[in-house]
């Protein structure tokens, strides 16, 4: 097992508690946005796709990395946009508007 | 370590302190919105340390245009594809655009795993041991999420019923798949790495993905959309392990792990395990899932005016909103229908179950749209007692979530889940558009109930009748 290796899963692990920490009271009323929020961050897969269209050598790979990367940025776009027209919807001082 | 390579690795930590801020913003209703701006700036730092990586500025140098080209095609594809359906997509069908944008993400961890994979096979090298388990792992998960969450899409928008789907012999099937992917993974772990048995095994983990969704009941999709969502996360930070990235590790760990938490919160908001989500086929025996109206018993009707009437004379009323309203578009009127009985001195509020509607929070968004104040929107607990010295309990195409068999009648697919205590209104009126019954596919012995009035129709056609009722009295 190699020092990069091991930096990782002490990485993996600390990330593995402040995931769970991070979101621990949250209201009913806010699981759909957090939930829609969390998956744009996923979207970070798209740099994954990057990566590997970038040292892409063989045809094969450039048409799974450009599939990655489609995917990615569609889940990036469309998951960070859908959760801010979620929550646009909640306005702090209600009524203000009438 | 030179300096290009320090720049990136801090934009990286800063992007995931930033990820790891937005979330916490994200659980609170006054920073949500902020949070998820935090959130988007993390990503577009992650991103822009991305592209400037030596990986990227190599094919810049090496002028390799194809490369370049694809990514920036992809970039615009897929983002032009995502925003326009994000700003496109009705309130009702946003649930469903989630899990479209959940499974696109983790079939983009599948493949980037499978490019990692089928290179090493074509040329005959050996991963290590880690590699060759994150591999098999991203694309293992990847697959089931990214079909998965299809299969979710499909049932939400309608596409595909949204009753459970079972064949006989499906646990089975199920099984056998399932261990088919288990062998093929440790062979490929073990090598010699087979280009054709691997992508035997991708067909199989997209397989499992659609069987082990078709059978779970459109109700229950959004706990499923969660644990996908979180299933996803773990496949990107599998990618992590075999790029060697630490952003992809942390984000993916996040969202997996808070993912689970959420999933877990959600099926506990539904007073099940998501083993019985997952597994239980729910509604599908009809055994006495489907409890036909008692002998002799009519449903009786009411019409807008003589509900407007009896809304206008008391004292308090409960609005319990659901999925009927959502379809209809009818949180303005049902707002403006408020404000009127208030004006005449009725107590309006609403009680929002954690189900109600496609996923939790669905009413309060709609609702927080049409300008209804927050505070008149009461959680379950919060409201459940108050039931009883209300004058009318006025259900706006919600049907599960008010069943009174989930209390009673252990026989029934929803026994256990907590719900709303319309039946103890001293008037219930349910606006509903037809007897058919409700998501989960099964019948509401409330409608029998004799305290229970319908008025049927369109739910937003129905609220503006009442409200036109109410200007008149």
């Amino acid at each position: 097992m190699n020092e990069q290796l091991l930096a990782e899963l002490y990485v993996f692990c600390l990330a593995v508690f402040v995931g769970f920490e991070v979101i621990s009271k949250v209201p009913t009323i806010l699981h759909t946005p957090l939930m829609s929020g969390s998956n744009a961050i996923h979207g970070i897969v798209l740099v994954g796709g990057i990566l590997v269209t970038a040292t892409a050598q063989t045809n094969l790979q450039l048409a799974l990395g450009f599939i990655a990367v489609m995917f990615g940025a569609m889940n990036v776009a469309g998951g960070f946009l859908v959760t801010d027209r979620m929550l646009q919807m909640f306005k702090k001082k209600p009524g203000g508007a009438r | 370590m030179d300096l290009l390579h320090i720049a990136i690795a801090l934009a990286y930590l800063v992007a995931g302190i930033l990820f790891i801020l937005g979330l916490r913003q994200l659980s609170s209703p006054a920073t949500a919105r902020l949070g998820n701006r935090v959130a988007t700036i993390g990503m577009l730092i992650a991103l822009a340390a991305t592209l400037s990586s030596p990986a990227v500025l190599n094919i810049v140098k090496t002028h390799q245009t194809l490369n370049i080209g694809l990514i920036a095609l992809g970039i615009a594809i897929g983002g032009i594809a995502g925003a326009v359906t994000a700003y496109k997509v009705k309130m009702t069908a946003m649930p469903q655009m989630v899990a479209l944008y959940n499974g696109v993400g983790g079939g983009a961890a599948a493949v980037v795993s499978a490019a990692e994979f089928l290179h090493a096979a074509a040329t005959g090298e050996h991963l290590p041991l880690v590699n060759a388990l994150s591999i098999m792992f991203g694309t293992i998960i990847g697959s089931i999420s990214f079909t998965g969450s299809l299969i979710a899409f499909g049932k939400l928008q309608e596409i595909l019923p949204g009753r459970p789907l079972l064949f006989p012999g499906q646990n089975a099937v199920n099984g056998l798949v399932f261990l088919g992917i288990l062998g093929l993974a440790a062979s490929q772990v073990a090598g010699p790495h087979n280009q054709t048995l691997f992508l035997v095994l991708g067909g199989c983990a997209l397989l499992i993905g659609v069987l082990g969704v078709i059978p779970i009941g459109g109700a229950d999709m959004p706990v499923v959309i969660s644990l996908l969502n979180s299933c996803t996360g773990l496949a990107a930070a599998a990618t992590g392990f075999q790029l060697h990235n630490n952003i992809l590790i942390i984000s993916g760990t996040l969202v997996g792990a808070s993912g689970a938490l959420l999933t877990h919160l959600m099926s506990k908001a539904m007073n099940r395990s998501i083993g019985n989500v997952l597994f239980s086929g729910f509604g599908t025996d009809g055994k006495a899932g489907v409890v036909a109206g008692p002998a002799g018993v009519v449903i009786k009707e009411i019409s807008a005016d003589d509900a407007s009437t009896l809304m206008a004379y008391s004292r308090s009323v409960i609005i319990v909103p659901g999925y009927g309203m959502a379809v209809a578009q009818a949180q303005h009127s049902v707002r403006e229908l408020g404000d009127l009985l208030e004006a005449k001195g009725v107590e309006v509020r609403y009680a929002i179950h954690p189900v109600a509607g496609r996923m939790p929070g669905h009413m309060n968004v709609l609702l927080a749209e049409a300008d209804v104040p927050y505070d008149k929107l009461l959680e379950m607990d919060q409201i459940n007692d108050d039931f009883e010295r209300t004058d009318v309990a006025l259900v706006i195409g919600a049907n599960d979530v008010t069943n009174p068999a989930a209390r009673s009648n252990p026989q029934s697919p929803i026994y256990g889940m907590p719900i709303l205590n319309v039946d103890h209104a001293k008037n219930i009126i349910i606006m509903k558009r037809s007897m058919k019954p409700g998501f989960a596919g099964i019948d509401n012995e409330l409608y029998y109930d004799p305290k229970c009035r319908m008025l049927f129709g369109d739910a937003k056609a129905s609220a503006q009748k009442l409200v036109t009722a109410l200007k008149e009295e």
